[in-house]
């Protein structure tokens, strides 16, 4: 940390951060990998960054989770340790050398779950104050019900913190899912403005929203390095010329 | 009214009335002899019928393996293991120090929210922003600050267990050697614990003298803080 640490806002890095927030089921993490992989065929050096990184931080929280160890507050601490791992190994380092840095949930999603836990709305601010400001921060917006449709169709059983089982909302698990995930709409709502997120209204269709991502991640990208690197379709062709 | 408060943004869920023991807290560089004073402390109250819960640092349930391997190897970055730290003092204060202030305890604690906030300061944390973050901490009753000067430091270092890595600040690269390095880290946490004596009220208390005469003082301090209702 030499130079001494950094407060939000205050980075100037030459590379671009872009991530996407929502509740489950929203269909942000697709849309996070569709750009991705049209970064990298533009020629964009494209890093992946998501919760949960550090291998010791990350057996501190999976142990908290299945003993049911945490509160409300270690809870909040924990998953800021594994942000602050990612900021300063995953997100930092690639931003100062230009990269292009995706980032499946961001600061927003700790705001969100820990104020509907009871934590205060300010402290957990001033707790992430250490984070890059992103270039845009994406927000899908997704009606409940939508979201339940695809979370209970497609995945496995929902988990106790996910469910927001800690909070003693409701004995069924599904039921207390629905009442927190409301309550973490209602977080992001407010947090439209506070932060400036970019709403894409997660009902249409995969196509419409991703070229509505692109169209504002192409102005975003105005001045950030591209990569010299070839495609293996280029090099493929560059072979053949040269039997030629 | 409650006895007891946060120092800022409080925990959630936790009723200040219900809490009724006394925090006391032990701060001071490494070799003051924190650990002896607290062991001493802890016999003499129980023998004149005080409950006592002793408790340190990164010895949490939830944390405190994690993070000596973590300390051990140091791969984690400054502010990772400043809130890292943070985790684990939580979980102490939560199912530990709480419970058992709740219970009537006389909570004996080596280094507090004091220690955790120099050390993170020195490896280039924002002061203000580590205040913030440790605004949860309930506010003690009275915190004593063993203090000694630097050469006395270096002579009890070297008496006991001689220079460690990390009290020796080498992470930050701050000398050719274990020596060197120690001086200069040493005297800087002293620099920034100082700051704190008026900021959070330290009784500062000369560790210089024998063992027998700094606990005579610590003794009849303790003893003031237990029985006085109030603050």
């Amino acid at each position: 940390m030499a130079g001494g640490m950094k407060m939000y806002g205050k980075h100037r890095f030459p590379g671009r951060l872009f991530v996407v927030e929502g509740i489950d089921g929203s269909g942000k993490s697709t849309q996070l990998m569709l750009l991705q992989k049209w970064l990298e065929s533009e020629g964009y050096v494209a890093s992946f960054s998501e919760w949960n990184s550090s291998p010791l931080v990350r057996d501190v929280t999976k142990r908290g989770k299945k003993k049911m160890m945490l509160t409300p507050m270690t809870f909040s601490l924990i998953h800021a340790t594994d942000f602050a791992d990612r900021t300063e190994h995953d997100i930092i380092p690639p931003l100062k050398a230009g990269a292009v840095v995706l980032a499946d949930r961001y600061i927003y999603t700790a705001f969100a779950r820990d104020v509907v836990r009871g934590v205060s709305r300010k402290w957990v601010r001033e707790l992430y104050a250490f984070a890059v400001k992103p270039t845009v921060a994406f927000y899908f917006r997704t009606p409940l019900d939508v979201a339940m449709k695809r979370i209970l169709g497609g995945r496995d059983a929902i988990k106790y913190y996910e469910a927001g089982m800690d909070l003693g909302f409701s004995e069924d698990i599904e039921e207390s899912f629905r009442v927190f995930q409301s309550r973490i709409i209602d977080e992001y709502e407010k947090m439209v403005e506070e932060f400036g997120l970019v709403v894409i209204d997660a009902t249409q269709s995969i196509e419409e929203q991703q070229t509505q991502v692109r169209d504002i991640v192409t102005k975003a990208l105005e001045g950030t390095k591209r990569t010299r690197i070839r495609r293996w379709l280029d090099l493929a062709s560059l072979a053949k010329d040269s039997r030629t | 009214m409650a006895r007891f408060s946060f120092f800022g943004e409080g925990l959630p869920d936790i009723d200040l009335e219900e809490l009724k023991g006394k925090l006391i807290v032990l701060e001071g560089t490494d070799g003051v002899g924190r650990s002896t004073h607290i062991s001493l402390l802890k016999q003499w109250l129980e023998n004149h019928g005080h409950a006592v819960l002793d408790t340190g640092m990164t010895r949490s349930a939830l944390a405190g393996k994690r993070l000596k391997q973590a300390k051990e190897g140091h791969t984690l970055g400054g502010i990772t293991m400043s809130l890292f730290y943070a985790t684990d003092f939580a979980d102490r204060l939560e199912n530990e120090i709480i419970p058992a202030l709740r219970a009537g305890f006389v909570v004996l604690t080596d280094r507090y929210i004091y220690s955790l906030m120099v050390r993170a300061i020195v490896r280039g944390a924002d002061p203000e922003w580590m205040r913030e973050v440790y605004g949860f901490a309930l506010k003690p009753d009275a915190i004593f600050y063993l203090r000694l000067q630097i050469d006395d430091l270096v002579t009890r270092v070297l008496q006991s267990s001689g220079f460690d890595y990390w009290e020796s600040g080498m992470d930050m690269h701050m000398g050719e050697d274990m020596y060197e390095s120690f001086v200069r880290y040493q005297k800087w946490l002293l620099a920034e614990f100082d700051k704190m004596v008026d900021e959070y009220g330290f009784e500062v208390i000369d560790a210089s003298p024998g063992i027998e005469e700094v606990f005579e003082r610590l003794r009849t301090r303790v003893m003031q803080v237990v029985e006085q209702n109030g603050r």
